[in-house]
């Protein structure tokens, strides 16, 4: 299956912007992308291997987080994976100021 | 530095404007080259942030994968987003650094004074992890 890579990890994929791995799951492909790409890891995963909280992974056009079986759902070769770090932010509450 | 056309850049500032007093946002489009990112299109997005628009916003994950699909299927790349601060300066937030999550990307924020559109900047989130992250002012080109 293939797994399309957002601009900013493509660092770590040697610039592709998509990764074709075999894999019967949503996790087993994610260790394949890992395993070819061993850059990627700590960019998608916390140090306790779980996915980070502003990664989206989606299969097709459905957010892995909330299909029943999760990481667990198979997948089939015509099927693709998209990683999409999440986009969100907003102007400050109450300074009018930038920064930290 | 950001290079885009007077259209472009018209069409987020105006789109600030129509969603004043909530923010609006978007993604821009185009082709990125060691730092340089030129933006051939801007593709306007739905804030999910109805809760606190006014100073929020967030574009639905599913929407960007179509965003990013519609782009490579024209051998483009996702090399900004952008947002409008209404009645706030255009310069980054807490909340924007914290949730900043696209390495070499241009961020955008125009500044809705009132309902009309001022002063627009661009940000590129540089380093290479969440520890190491910052934002610099960048130039912002338009042609």
């Amino acid at each position: 299956m293939k797994i399309y890579i957002p601009t900013p990890l493509r660092a770590y994929t040697a610039t592709l912007d998509a990764v074709d791995v075999p894999a019967a799951t949503v996790s087993e492909a994610l260790a394949k992308l890992t395993e070819q790409h061993p850059g990627i890891q700590p960019h998608l995963f916390t140090a306790d291997g779980k996915l980070r909280s502003f990664v989206n992974i989606y299969l097709n056009d459905d957010d892995v987080r909330y299909l029943p079986e999760k990481e667990a759902t198979p997948v089939k070769d015509a099927d693709s994976l998209t990683i999409i770090p999440s986009i969100a932010g907003g102007a400050p509450h109450f300074d009018g100021g930038c920064c930290l | 530095m950001l290079v885009l056309s007077r259209d472009i850049y018209d069409q987020l500032r105006k789109h600030g404007e129509s969603t004043y007093p909530h923010e609006c946002c978007g993604v821009l489009l185009g082709k990125s080259d060691n730092g340089k990112n030129t933006v051939l299109e801007a593709v306007p997005a739905g804030n999910t942030r109805t809760d606190s628009a006014h100073n929020r916003y967030n574009i639905a994950p599913v929407e960007l994968v179509r965003i990013q699909r519609q782009a490579r299927e024209r051998s483009l790349d996702i090399v900004g987003f952008y947002h409008s601060h209404p009645d706030h300066p255009a310069q980054w937030s807490a909340t924007d650094f914290a949730e900043a999550h696209w390495f070499g990307c241009s961020y955008v924020i125009t500044a809705v004074q009132e309902g009309q559109a001022a002063i627009t900047n661009s940000f590129l989130l540089t380093g290479t992890s969440e520890e190491d992250k910052q934002f610099e002012t960048e130039r912002v080109e338009v042609l």
